[in-house]
């Protein structure tokens, strides 16, 4: 299974294995990343599973759709690199893949 | 004003309904079925809770017997469902007190100063009620309410004042062209160039800016400058990392909604966390005749699903029947063949 690193903002790192076909923030809460809220369950509605995706695993991840990046106004001191983590799927490629949890998620 | 509110004629119901999501509108149904009114108030601007603000175009699955329909879909077919027991809203209103008056009376006000007087209250609040995000900007709490408004209640209240309007949505944009006129100066400040907002909105914010009128700014708020609550500028980042200050008088931040108890927690009920523990078999509170269901409630065991609220408030229906008709008895029935039930529908 492909593994993937939370680093959150207070320092914590969480390096998992991820199911393919689930979400990267799915993955976040069943494996207790504290950093990824996701209040909304998923819908891209809410933007409180903000991470920062490290730079040399921005081509992979892929651009955020119209739609996040809409929602991604309502994430605080959203940058480039900025995702929601409900839109990323967990693919073989994204082994090893390391995202970082923002400050804060804006609740 | 204070004095005014508080002497309104009561509006008097059997059962106070708070939140007007999936759980609060079946409870509408099972009460009814009981012969007891209800009013419901919700503080968003329309009814289906969650289902409506945070996913009306998204599928649910797991309606026993639909196996689709969409969160609006839902809430269609609740307001079908529930239209024959002729329920009252209030929306846009959040409910802030709740005081018990007698044995089973209690009194409840509005922020918008409606007063209820009712017999059981059914609390169906969900995550709590859906409020505006406070932006992570360190010391803003100092101006809230003097500097910083997180929704415009009077417009006057922005007259000859240097306005800063952060956001990329409808309310952003609704209130920089509302304002632009009354402000002695105002700034949309947002992340990029693109808006989620109305395209014609967008239209009407760029011509003003193409006539001088009003600036719009790329970039996001650090921090905040002033004193004892008077806001004197705002530090702006810009996407490349440079700061600068925007000098204004009223900062009005448009970054979405949340959900918070919000006063829920002064009732007085016994909580755990931001959740309210109650009976199983009645789905009542430590308070009698204040009931709890759907997801702000929790028991051994539960699950928050739209499935379980259902089933919650058909319960907690035939507890509340003892507040509202304390020497009635209730003879259990089934919609598909008691008359007495079909006539409440309408259908017989």
């Amino acid at each position: 299974m492909p593994k993937i690193t939370y680093i959150e903002h207070d320092g914590m790192i969480h390096t998992v294995e991820a199911e393919i076909g689930a979400t990267v923030m799915e993955t976040a809460l069943t494996n207790g990343v504290t950093g990824i809220v996701a209040e909304c369950g998923g819908s891209c509605t809410c933007a409180t599973c903000h991470v920062y995706v490290d730079e040399a695993w921005v081509a992979k991840t892929g651009e955020p759709s119209p739609m996040e990046e809409d929602m991604l106004d309502f994430a605080f001191d959203a940058k480039p690199n900025s995702r929601l983590s409900c839109q990323i799927r967990v693919t073989p490629e994204l082994d090893g893949l390391v995202v970082r949890t923002p400050a804060y998620q804006g609740r | 004003m204070k004095i005014e509110r508080f002497d309104a004629e009561p509006i008097r119901t059997d059962a106070l309904i708070i939140g007007a999501g999936p759980v609060g509108l079946f409870a509408v149904f099972e009460l009814g079925l009981l012969d007891m009114k209800a009013h419901l108030v919700d503080i968003l601007d329309k009814v289906g809770g969650q289902c409506a603000e945070l996913y009306p175009e998204k599928p649910i699955y797991d309606i026993p017997g639909i196996p689709y329909i969409t969160g609006q879909g839902l809430t269609e077919a609740l307001m079908g469902q529930i239209k024959p027991f002729g329920p009252t809203f209030h929306l846009n209103e959040m409910v802030e007190t709740l005081e018990r008056v007698g044995d089973a009376l209690f009194r409840v006000t509005t922020d918008a100063g409606k007063v209820f007087e009712v017999k059981v209250i059914v609390i169906a609040a969900g995550g709590g009620s859906f409020q505006p995000k406070r932006p992570p900007i360190q010391g803003i709490e100092a101006y809230e309410g003097s500097s910083v408004f997180y929704a415009v209640r009077q417009m006057e209240a922005f007259r000859d004042k240097r306005v800063l309007i952060v956001g990329g949505g409808d309310s952003a944009l609704d209130w920089t062209l509302n304002l632009a006129p009354i402000a002695s100066h105002l700034t949309l400040l947002h992340r990029r160039d693109a808006f989620r907002a109305a395209p014609d909105s967008v239209n009407k914010m760029m011509a003003l800016v193409g006539e001088g009128k009003i600036d719009f700014v790329l970039g996001q708020v650090t921090s905040l400058q002033g004193d004892n609550g008077q806001l004197a500028c705002a530090v702006v980042k810009r996407n490349d990392g440079s700061t600068f200050n925007i000098a204004c008088d009223a900062l009005l931040p448009f970054f979405g909604l949340t959900m918070k108890l919000g006063p829920v927690a002064n009732w007085g009920l016994k909580l755990e966390g931001d959740l309210i523990p109650v009976d199983t078999e009645t789905f009542e509170t430590n308070e009698p005749g204040i009931f709890a269901v759907g997801d702000i409630n929790t028991y051994p065991g539960k699950l928050k699903l739209i499935l379980s609220g259902f089933h919650e408030v058909a319960l907690m229906a035939q507890r509340a029947h003892r507040y509202v008709y304390p020497d009635k008895r209730l003879v259990f029935q089934y919609t598909t063949s008691s008359t007495s039930l079909q006539k409440k529908l309408g259908v017989s």
